[in-house]
């Protein structure tokens, strides 16, 4: 194996942006033992392309005793086994190293079942072709002999088709069977109602006629309606299994570990669901809460930028109260859980999300309401022709031939195909763009968006600052000038050690380097280090005791002050993303009312909406106050288009008529989103037209299968339909409803 | 036309042959990962454990 060459963080093609990097601890519980190897299960958040697979793959496969490394590209899903000592949490951190987001995977009967299920469909779609293609074979010699094949080897070829198909319709259609039978017990109708009495009809009277020698059977026609319609069903079981497993991800969070300490003072590491209120928890720097617990001991500063929207840390010491999905950034700290994992903010959360999704599952897709109008319609034609017959003067056998063919020929092959085909070329096309989607429905609620709230760290801005000028003695230095690099070089010597986000932004800039030893993190205040016996520190004005009158205000900035040598100032801005004007010009041209709802402070989410042209804007707001202002939108009849990325927007992103979440989004926030972008604001206007024209495709897919059935019916009614003609416009509309999805292939 | 007799089973077999060769692949996971596959021809180390 070539050895590796140390590459930037996060995905080689920049299709993802990095995740940021946490202590991983905890990952010993999720191991089991398989023979004499372990194995762990991972979820891998971020990788996107060839590069990360090759890059997480290598870099596993090279600690000491790992016999396999295996990462799902589609799934994300990641199984490792090692022999040998090598400790779980070891693994976990190299991938987190990397610049991927990583969770143990979370015991999930759930995602196991979907994807049995996908597999059903997949080999039932599999065993309909195969027949589909044989007895298609037997039909055309059928088709073609006319006149002149005799009757004993037409029947033989009947029979022969019917063996094929019985068996078959047994096991492909019993996925229809089941579902229309579910249906009608609960005493209404569903799609597969009408499937399976075409099929069945259809195949009863293929069998009648075989067995009197008659010339026409319809097997063909039963299994390819049974392989078409397959193709629908598992496109469409595909795009929801993905669906559930981003879901999955707030589930694997709760999965994580907490550090609790027993009454001898001993750390233990435990599930965080096993904890309970009154425990005592040890929260170590980079570690993120799982609980809301209270400080008893320690004062560290604390990155809340997830939980309120706020981008730097605040200082917490003994008596105040931490939120779950907090991260310590500088001293460990000693607290009491006040509650519960399940009561804690994190899973009030969760059921926020539950109630968002409950709400939008109410939502009426079109494919929904084109089946409430298709179904009725078919069975009364079918039967009005049957009865119609009859009162002409047909025999009861011809007169059902007429309905079966009536059924067949308007099945809902089309209808079926219109949505999930296109539903699943939008998302491939977006795919490629670099935006995941959630849900297939998703398409037909942000094709109709008029209104979008944006939160600010994070979605408008990058939520990482970075270093923009210098300042010694109130005179700007150059930032490449030699004597800037220098300071900015011993400065960034002592931040290495540091979690603080500017600390990594001075880090950031400074490039690779050594890292001092002896430096000490105080909360509030900031990084001492004793160098060659002097006291360097770096850290706010006041700890510094700088002159107040050189500091440049505005904006958030760090001191570094060498003994005997004038303070340095660094100052540090958030930037915008870049791309967020075009990107908002172009929404705002569609006539897109555009809108920010920020935890931020009010002075910071003023000046941002003061650069980005954007008129209305809330700071200061708490998740309750999010929800409050979606509430208040939607009464105003709005349809509003959430963008978020923290814990604190989770609740409003369920709640929204449609979401979005960045990709360094916290997991919770992609889950309660319909889709999770990377890259800049520009994904947003792109999502909107491919939506909108997914709309548009799916509206033609179904006109066009309501065109076709406007043919084919009086065809079917006056007695027409014969198998070869069946056949033919089973296929033909299709095809043609798949051809027009296509289209949503070609980019503007 | 007793050939028939001969050709259509012959015929069936070998689309059951397929049949079993697909569902075996279904069964052993190989559509699972759509798309990562792809990549991981490309990839130069042979000796990775797989």
């Amino acid at each position: 194996m070539t050895a590796l060459t140390p590459t930037a963080p996060g995905c080689p093609s920049g299709l993802s942006p990095v995740t940021a990097r946490d202590t991983k601890t905890g990952y010993a519980g999720f191991v089991r033992d398989v023979g004499d190897e372990h194995a762990i299960d991972l979820v891998v958040r971020g990788a996107k392309c060839g590069g990360c697979l090759s890059k997480i793959e290598k870099s596993v496969s090279a600690l000491p005793g790992v016999t396999q490394a295996r990462l799902n590209l589609s799934s994300g899903q990641m199984r490792v086994r090692w022999t040998g000592p090598l400790a779980a949490d070891r693994i976990a951190q190299t991938i987190s190293d990397l610049g991927y987001g990583i969770a143990a995977q979370a015991a999930d009967t759930g995602a196991a079942d979907k994807a049995r299920e996908e597999r059903s469909l997949l080999i039932s779609m599999g065993v309909a072709g195969f027949a589909a293609a044989n007895i298609m074979l037997l039909s055309v010699s059928v088709w073609a002999g006319y006149g002149e094949m005799g009757e004993a080897t037409r029947q033989t070829l009947h029979a022969l088709s019917g063996v094929i198909a019985l068996p078959v319709l047994l096991f492909s259609g019993r996925h229809f069977f089941r579902s229309a039978w579910a249906a009608l017990r609960k005493g209404h109708a569903n799609m597969d109602v009408p499937i399976s009495l075409a099929l069945s009809l259809a195949f009863g009277v293929s069998v009648f006629e075989t067995l009197r020698g008659g010339e026409h059977a319809y097997f063909d026609a039963v299994v390819m309606l049974c392989f078409f319609l397959l193709i629908g069903r598992f496109l469409d079981a595909r795009l929801r299994r993905q669906a559930h497993a981003a879901a999955n991800a707030l589930a694997a969070m709760q999965t994580s570990a907490v550090t609790r300490l027993t009454d001898k003072g001993d750390a233990l590491s435990v599930a965080a669901r096993d904890v309970a209120a009154g425990d005592r928890i040890l929260l170590a720097p980079g570690e993120r809460a799982m609980v809301d617990m209270r400080i008893f001991d320690g004062v560290s500063d604390v990155d809340e930028s997830l939980v309120t929207g706020e981008s730097l840390p605040r200082t917490f010491s003994p008596g105040m109260t931490l939120h779950a999905g907090a991260i310590n950034v500088s001293a460990p700290l000693r607290g009491e859980a006040l509650k519960v994992v399940e009561e804690s903010l994190l899973s009030q959360i969760g059921e926020m999300l539950e109630a968002g999704e409950q709400r939008r599952s109410a939502y009426r897709r079109i494919a929904d309401r084109a089946v409430s109008i298709y179904v009725p319609f078919v069975h009364t034609t079918a039967a009005l022709a049957c009865l119609g017959w009859l009162l002409l003067g047909a025999s009861l056998p011809d007169a059902l031939m007429i309905a079966a063919a009536t059924l067949i020929i308007t099945c809902p092959c089309a209808l079926a195909l219109a949505a999930p085909v296109a539903q699943v070329v939008a998302a491939g096309r977006l795919f490629r763009k670099g935006v995941y989607l959630r849900s297939g429905d998703a398409f037909e609620r942000l094709a109709e968006i008029d209104h979008i709230v944006f939160d600010k760290t994070g979605t408008l801005t990058l939520g990482t600052p970075k270093l923009e000028s210098m300042t010694l003695t109130g005179q700007p230095v150059p930032l490449d000038s030699p004597d800037a690099k220098a300071m900015l070089a011993d400065a960034a010597s002592m931040a290495r050690v540091s979690h603080h986000p500017l600390s990594r932004a001075l880090v950031t800039t400074a490039g690779p380097g050594a890292a001092q030893e002896s430096v000490r993190e105080i909360a509030g205040c900031g990084l001492e280090a004793s160098v060659d016996g002097q006291t360097w520190r770096l850290g706010s004005a006041n700890w510094i005791g700088t002159d107040k009158a050189l500091a440049v205000a505005s904006g958030p900035s760090l001191w570094f002050a060498r003994a005997g040598a004038p303070a340095v100032q660094f100052r540090f801005v958030d930037n915008v993303q870049p791309g967020a004007a075009d990107a908002l010009n172009t929404l705002r041209a569609q006539g897109i009312e555009l809108e920010i709802v920020s935890g931020d402070q009010n002075s910071a989410v003023a000046s941002l909406a003061g650069t980005l042209g954007i008129a209305d804007w809330t700071g200061e707001a708490s998740p309750q106050a999010k929800v409050a202002r979606l509430e208040t939108l939607r009464n105003q009849n709005h349809r509003v288009l959430m963008v978020g990325d923290g814990l604190n927007d989770a609740g409003a992103l369920s709640l929204a008529h449609a979401s979005l979440a960045p990709g360094a989004a916290i997991d919770i926030s992609q889950s309660a989103s319909d889709a999770v972008y990377s890259g800049g604001l520009e994904a947003i206007p792109l999502i909107l037209r491919v939506a909108r024209k997914t709309r548009a495709i799916m509206r033609q897919n179904f006109a066009l299968a309501a065109a076709y059935n406007v043919i084919a019916v009086p065809i079917a009614v006056t007695g027409h339909v014969t198998p070869l003609v069946a056949a033919i416009a089973m296929s033909l509309s299709s095809i043609i409803v798949t051809l027009n999805a296509m289209r949503l292939q070609i980019e503007e | 036309m007793t050939i028939i007799v001969y050709l259509i089973p012959v015929a069936l077999g070998l689309g059951l042959l397929g049949l079993g060769a697909f569902i075996w692949s279904i069964r052993s996971g190989q559509f699972d990962d759509m798309q990562g596959p792809a990549y991981r021809i490309l990839d130069d180390d042979d000796d990775t454990p797989a």
